[in-house]
């Protein structure tokens, strides 16, 4: 954008795919936990959901030490993934995606279960009496039915994830034009004496950026509301 | 032939059903509400669990505890209408007709095009699902559990939740089903008139147990129809043959058992078969053959069972050369009359007091 300095914009465009790159990662992950916590019958499951909404109690600079210990080059799974693939997540926007990705993976779950648990089942059932299997009627009636909340949870992490800072710095560290995304970059010229006017303009495009995923999110809603004639 | 055997322990309510009935036929699953009459046909789709018993449907067993045997619902190839029509919100009315039909296994017996003209679906296949009346929902349900070419049909209480109106809209094309396609079908309803109609045979349930089955006409003489249905509404259930219209009243006469009846029932087809059914409380008993009365039916017959129906009251059982004609007459006039089994007595019943709207095509089976 013409009004950003070039490393402002570098910023942007890392937030943008950082971001992007976690819903992509959560998604998958986000409809499977949901539907095992809306449907699953099985001891252990309160325990489950603890586990999954933990990120949003805890404070996200211990989240970025826990990653750090398991996916840093001494973690388990860090040094696994070092050896055996050669991929590092530790100072890298991959690593980046991680933390935004494991931030932001309550909110979503929340997002696509509630859909999940306003689901008639009745009708699922009513597939099933036309002759659909398990695999037919998730693709068929069920995924279509929690699209909205899908759609709606993965705008509202993507818009939560480009903001994501806490976890970020303390797993990937703030390194300019690769980790360091645009509430790093806001927080680095808060550091320098004469960096207000940028920290402003980070700021309001952070507020711009928000505040239209949060639109888009309802909009999205709202117009699959009025498809299935609710 | 569906052989129907199962039972289930809830904390709140135990389910004991037995029944059996011959394929093609419409069975009616009659209770009041709350008598497990839903339970049971969840539990014949699949969708409910038996804790023991056996389901056999025309030479498949679909469950059979002992043997460990449960086919799947999407495996059972049983239709199913639901009270509250479950369309596919995200679907169209084509689509959700269309979902049934690639789902279907062979042989097809009716085509998209077939079930489309048997309930007027053309008209509605364009549109969203929410944008449909409760009647309309209703033939749009009942067209795509056909399309997934059921080998049994199973509606509960499909015209429940529709307004007098909307049932009388849907009635008709129910009663197609069962003449065009000679599909079986299993009819939850607690509305007598609806059974009436459409069901050949009938089942009677009260506190989740089936305590009575049997063909409709010899299960309208018997007691447990009457508990429910109270005795004003009980009478003779006959399927009568079309005799032709008479040419000076211009009534419809129909054969019953030994004797004749005129109906008003203009547009029947002579040698078709009409249901009739005869109420009690509208048949006069007389012991002589009357004259000088307005009633133009009178059926000869012998008093076979007399009843005591209520604290004045007696059901008479007249048998009319193989056809039974119940008659709800005062205990007074019983004993005035001096009825008694083995007598002969004329049955009189009014013309205008006869309900001959249903009307069943020769079965084309």
């Amino acid at each position: 954008m013409a009004w950003l300095t070039p490393d402002e914009n570098t910023a942007l465009y890392l937030s943008l795919t950082v971001a992007a790159r976690s819903v992509l990662l959560n998604l998958p992950f986000a409809i499977l936990i949901a539907w095992v916590l809306t449907r699953g019958r099985f001891v252990g499951r309160t325990v489950l959901d603890a586990i999954v909404h933990l990120p949003m109690v805890l404070p996200p600079v211990v989240v970025g030490f826990v990653l750090l210990l398991i996916f840093g080059t001494r973690g388990v799974v860090g040094a696994w993934l070092d050896r055996v693939l050669d991929v590092h997540l530790v100072f890298t926007r991959n690593g980046a995606a991680l933390a935004t990705a494991v931030m932001s993976f309550p909110l979503m779950v929340r997002t696509i279960r509630i859909s999940l648990e306003n689901v008639d089942r009745g009708l699922e059932e009513a597939a099933r009496t036309l002759g659909a299997g398990p695999l037919d009627r998730f693709a068929t009636i069920t995924m279509p039915l929690i699209l909205p909340g899908i759609l709606a949870g993965a705008v509202t992490a993507f818009s939560a994830g480009l903001g994501e800072f806490g976890a970020v710095i303390t797993f990937v560290s703030n390194i300019p034009g690769e980790t360091r995304t645009l509430p790093l970059a806001l927080y680095t010229a808060l550091q320098s004496p004469d960096g207000n006017a940028e920290a402003i303009r980070l700021a309001c495009l952070s507020f711009g950026l928000g505040l239209t995923g949060l639109l888009i999110s309802e909009w999205l809603a709202r117009r699959l509301r009025k498809r299935f004639g609710r | 032939m569906l052989a129907v055997r199962l039972k289930k322990q809830r904390a709140n309510f135990a389910l004991d059903a037995e029944f059996a009935m011959p394929t093609p036929g419409v069975v009616a699953l009659f209770g009041r509400s709350g008598c497990g009459k839903s339970t049971l046909v969840n539990i014949i789709a699949g969708l409910l669990s038996a804790d023991q018993g056996r389901i056999e449907l025309d030479d498949r067993v679909l469950l059979d505890t002992s043997a460990g045997v449960d086919v799947a619902p999407e495996k059972r190839r049983i239709g199913y209408v639901f009270q509250d029509a479950r369309l596919f919100p995200h679907l169209s009315v084509d689509a959700n007709l269309r979902y049934a039909q690639r789902r279907a296994q062979p042989p097809i017996y009716v085509r998209f095009d077939e079930v489309a003209d048997l309930l007027d679906l053309a008209p509605l296949l364009g549109r969203r699902t929410h944008q449909l009346s409760g009647g309309e929902r209703q033939r749009v349900a009942i067209g795509r559990a056909l399309l997934s070419q059921p080998h049994l049909l199973l509606l509960d209480e499909p015209l429940a939740s529709l307004d007098a109106a909307r049932r009388d809209e849907v009635l008709p094309y129910l009663e197609t089903l069962r003449d065009q396609l000679a599909i079986p079908m299993v009819y939850v309803s607690h509305q007598f008139d609806e059974v009436l109609r459409l069901a050949t045979h009938l089942v009677i349930m009260e506190r989740g147990a089936t305590i009575a089955h049997g063909e409709i006409g010899e299960m309208s003489l018997q007691a447990p129809l009457r508990a429910i249905i109270g005795p004003d509404a009980i009478g003779a259930v006959l399927d009568a043959e079309v005799l032709g219209i008479d040419a000076i009243s211009g009534l419809q006469r129909v054969r019953v058992g030994s004797g004749e009846l005129s109906v008003l029932a203009p547009d029947a087809q002579t040698g078709a078969t009409m249901r009739v059914q005869i109420l009690a409380r509208d048949v006069i008993i007389a012991t002589e053959e009357p004259h000088g009365l307005s009633v133009r039916n009178r059926l000869r017959g012998i008093v076979t069972v007399i009843q005591r129906d209520d604290a004045q009251a007696d059901q008479i059982s007249i048998d009319v050369g193989g056809a039974t004609i119940l008659a709800r007459i005062t205990d007074a006039a019983t004993r005035e009359l001096e009825l008694r089994p083995g007598m002969p007595a004329w049955a009189l019943v009014k013309s205008v007091s006869l309900r001959g709207r249903s009307i069943r095509r020769a079965a084309p089976i």
